[in-house]
């Protein structure tokens, strides 16, 4: 049995189930409590599992990720909630420097197992500061996991996976994504770590992408589709550790690519994705593989420039064009 | 205390400085790299914090770690030997002076961001309230470090929610090459705990009996449930910052009116004054620390390097 619900129903829905399990499972972060989350995520947690497990914290994210590295060291399992992921600038150190290398720096003997969640993303006129979208920054280091889902299903999954990993995990959500719909099994289930998947099969093209572009990646697919292009989308999912088998099992069957992402071209994930491409499967490249991603420029409130600067449907479409 | 307990924290004190002495040659003959933080003259401090603690009861302090390292009872073979770099060292060599810890011994590191810990520990201590342990996390940090947000995140958050955690400053009066009052907006750090409301008090961190007896009182008050509690510990080290700092800012006086208030000296006397041990006595513990550092630099010398598959271990969990 499975059941059509939002995003924000399917990671609200991981939370609470995994809290359930597991009395050591909580979650701490701006308004998450009494308000009900900012995004309405933990909407009804605070009156089910009270203050103790569902706690508001000062608008402070160094002590948000510093005090979830801290509750996990000691054996509890925090969800840390960044009220967006542009806020996770100013917990960078304790994401970078303290959760990435912990365990490895003091030769094994610790472990981190936290769940940092942040919402990310354009597209709402919130200006500059608000906007952006760095999962590539997250997926520099080692250490750290780095999961970008971009459906209800593999939310879910994946973010209880997030949660019962015993390892740092940047767990990425996106703002305009929270409404988007999907199958869900209404049992228990959870989705790897560290796995691609081909989202829809296509034999002309390749189409590399994850999380919200995920979604306009498959509505430029149906374009294509009408004009008798087959696309084929992988959705990373998971950005690190990164499995590259199926995108270059499908590369090695089309020849050619265009990797989609949000955030800004210059040392994105197009770049890592298109080098890897090249280093592993150079032979069948029939075409330079093109890269589609935001204008890089710092997000403005107007409406129409906004929409401009961010990746659509059609830009992927034209790029498909061209690799063909 | 029993006479014994006295002899285990001079064996502790001199155990440090005499570690650090050996660590200080090997630096310069190039057997350590990276950074040397020397913790000596500052021994009273670690020595009479950890002789205050519970089993349960958590530690965690910034780079200059190797203080507490042996407080804790990490041998000293396996402190000399991370220093040296080798596989057999504290944190198999992959974290050097800075990232010493034991987590067995609740020894949860050293942390080389300046402050960074601070929250780490109000997280640790969060743990322990959460789980209803009564363990206390006591959280030792530099002067230097209260300027920076991190500590005014953690600090603050340990008191909105009164979480089980020692504050203790080692007011060591430098950050760097900066005096306090060139660098903090109050030179007395413990009105910052004031600003939080948290109970405080200023010790005599020379004097190991003066900073055990405040540090018992500090975790009684923490463990009834109360909160966190704040100690600024007035020390100084004898040493630069870390090894090659040219200490161009302090006058070489300075640093012996300081020496004439040797911690290892006052205790020496206070354990004669007490009649609690003899001379000779206290002279046959240096001369056994002498042996027991020989054997460590022995020992860490003698160890392996690291497998180069080791470099590869430990970067996540699976």
């Amino acid at each position: 049995m499975s059941k059509q619900i939002t995003m924000r129903e399917a990671i609200s829905q991981a939370i609470w189930e995994e809290m359930e399990r597991d009395e050591k499972v909580f979650i701490m972060g701006e308004e998450v409590g009494v308000w009900g989350g900012t995004y309405a995520v933990t909407k009804g947690f605070y009156d089910h599992f009270g203050p103790k497990r569902v706690r508001d914290t000062p608008i402070a994210e160094a002590a948000i990720v510093g005090g979830g590295i801290g509750a996990a060291m000691v054996g509890l399992r925090p969800i840390a909630e960044l009220m967006t992921i542009n806020f996770a600038f100013v917990a960078m150190n304790h994401i970078v420097n303290e959760a990435a290398k912990m365990r490895y720096m003091f030769g094994g003997q610790m472990s981190v197992p936290l769940v940092i969640r942040a919402v990310g993303g354009g597209g709402r006129q919130l200006g500059a500061t608000h906007s952006q979208t760095p999962d590539a920054i997250f997926a520099h280091f080692p250490g750290l996991k780095v999961v970008a889902p971009g459906t209800p299903y593999d939310a879910k999954g994946l973010l209880k996976s997030a949660i019962r990993s015993d390892d740092p995990v940047m767990f990425i959500e996106h703002a305009t994504l929270y409404q988007t719909r999907g199958e869900v099994p209404e049992g228990e289930y959870t989705v790897p770590i560290g796995k691609s998947k081909i989202q829809r099969p296509g034999r002309d093209v390749t189409i590399v992408t994850y999380s919200k572009m995920l979604d306009v990646s498959m509505k430029a697919a149906e374009q294509l589709a009408k004009e008798g292009i087959e696309a084929e989308i992988v959705d990373l999912r998971t950005l690190r550790p990164l499995d590259m088998e199926p995108v270059l099992e499908s590369f090695r069957r089309t020849n050619r690519a265009v990797i989609v992402e949000e955030g800004w071209r210059s040392y994105g994930i197009g770049s890592e994705i298109s080098a890897r491409i090249y280093e592993g499967a150079f032979d069948y490249v029939d075409a330079p593989i093109k890269r589609v991603a935001q204008t890089e420029v710092p997000l403005p409130y107007n409406r129409a420039l906004e929409q401009s600067a961010l990746p659509h449907a059609e830009d992927i479409i034209q790029a498909v064009k061209e690799v063909l | 205390m029993e006479k014994q307990d006295h002899l285990d924290l001079y064996h502790q004190m001199v155990l440090i400085r005499r570690v650090e002495e050996r660590a200080a040659e090997l630096y310069q003959q190039g057997k350590i790299g990276g950074f040397l933080h020397l913790y000596i003259g500052q021994e009273a401090v670690s020595t009479g914090l950890i002789a205050a603690r519970q089993p349960q009861d958590r530690v965690i302090t910034a780079y200059r770690d190797h203080g507490v390292a042996l407080n804790v009872g990490i041998p000293a073979d396996l402190v000399m030997a991370e220093l040296l770099g080798k596989a057999t060292g504290i944190s198999k060599g992959r974290g050097g002076s800075m990232h010493m810890a034991d987590v067995e011994k609740n020894f949860w590191g050293g942390h080389a961001i300046v402050g960074a810990h601070l929250p780490i520990a109000a997280g640790m201590a969060l743990g322990d309230q959460y789980s209803e342990n009564d363990g206390v996390t006591i959280c030792m940090f530099g002067d230097g470090a209260t300027n920076i947000g991190f500590f005014h995140e953690g600090v603050n958050l340990s008191k909105v929610w009164d979480l089980p955690v020692l504050w203790v400053c080692e007011n060591n009066q430098y950050g760097m090459g900066t005096t306090i009052e060139r660098a903090s907006a109050v030179s007395e750090i413990r009105q910052k705990a004031e600003g939080y409301g948290i109970p405080n008090e200023r010790v005599d961190g020379m004097d190991v009996m003066a900073v055990r007896a405040a540090t018992l009182k500090a975790l009684e008050y923490i463990r009834s449930g109360k909160g966190p509690y704040f100690l600024e510990i007035m020390t100084y080290r004898y040493r630069g910052h870390s090894m090659g700092d040219p200490e161009r800012y302090r006058e070489s006086g300075e640093v012996k009116k300081w020496q004439e208030n040797d911690p290892i000296g006052i205790y020496r006397v206070y354990l004669g004054k007490e009649k609690i041990a003899k001379e000779n006595q206290l002279d046959a513990i240096d001369e056994r620390v002498d042996e027991e550092v020989q054997a460590a630099v022995q020992f860490a010398e003698s160890s392996p390097e690291p497998e180069l598959e080791e470099l590869f271990a430990d970067v996540y969990a699976k």
